[in-house]
């Protein structure tokens, strides 16, 4: 992840925005009118999103439409899931601990 | 795994933080030691094919543990935590970051609050982390990358051999 995902969708807009993206590709001009907000304001998180790969910009005529990327959001939950194997393991481990311990005694 | 004991593994995105509960089979001062003092946590305290290997620790408020987690290749990641508030038994909190070898810190780091309860001999330990920025969280698991010999087959064989 060269940009931080975790700053990307710790923004409640961004999120907003991802979910809308994750329906149906939009252009940034249907996305301000959808969110109400300015071209620019939308751009910004436009921006962000597609900095971490989260949003991918495909032509189509003279409009861009923003995707959501779905495999990333996969890529980043799995890696969560790694993190939770992480420590399974080594609850697993203390588990054992106790155990030697308690026979110990 | 433990099928009857509680096991929970929460990020809360937007908070940036991770919420962690665990069960343990054993009573709290046990579980506590298991937590606090350097020859148990060496024994526990790295998913395996890693271990970790304490070089010193002082456990009360402001003192520091500094360890390393130690890949099979034998590379080391070093980390200091410096212990903000203890109860004994009950909480402690320390604010935990990466190292080099001679000990100088890499900041931010994260802060850990650990919380100790027991009931009818089962010991809970709730564990919030917060990180300032995910990319910690990355960072953690660079060295974990080289993927889990421990499987739940060999867990099974341990723990035929300690019965």
């Amino acid at each position: 992840m060269k940009q931080d995902i975790f700053q990307a969708i710790a923004d409640p807009t961004r999120r907003a925005i991802l979910t809308l993206l994750a329906i149906q590709a939009l252009t940034p001009n249907v996305m301000a009118e959808k969110f109400d907000m300015t071209r620019q304001a939308v751009s910004k998180h436009i921006k962000v999103l597609h900095e971490c790969d989260l949003v991918r910009p495909k032509q189509s005529g003279r409009e861009i439409y923003y995707h959501f990327n779905a495999k990333k959001m996969q890529e980043f939950d799995n890696w969560l899931a790694q993190f939770r194997q992480n420590w399974e393991t080594q609850f697993n481990q203390l588990d054992q601990l106790l155990t030697t311990i308690k026979t110990q005694k | 795994m433990n099928k009857d004991l509680l096991f929970d593994f929460n990020v809360d995105k937007a908070a940036k933080m991770v919420y962690i509960t665990r069960e343990f089979n054993a009573s709290q001062s046990l579980v506590w030691d298991a937590f606090t003092k350097a020859e148990l946590l060496d024994q526990w305290g790295a998913p395996a094919p890693m271990r970790a290997q304490t070089k010193y620790m002082d456990f009360k408020v402001g003192g520091r543990r500094f360890y390393a987690m130690i890949s099979p290749d034998g590379q080391e990641r070093w980390s200091v935590q410096e212990f903000t508030s203890i109860t004994p038994k009950t909480n402690f909190k320390m604010y935990n970051a990466f190292a080099d070898k001679d000990e100088n810190r890499e900041l931010p780091g994260s802060e850990w609050d650990y919380n100790f309860s027991e009931q009818n001999g089962i010991t809970r330990v709730d564990i919030t982390i917060y990180n300032e920025s995910f990319e910690r969280l990355e960072k953690l698991l660079e060295g974990f990358k080289i993927g889990f010999t421990m499987t739940l087959k060999n867990l099974e064989e341990l723990l035929a051999t300690l019965s």
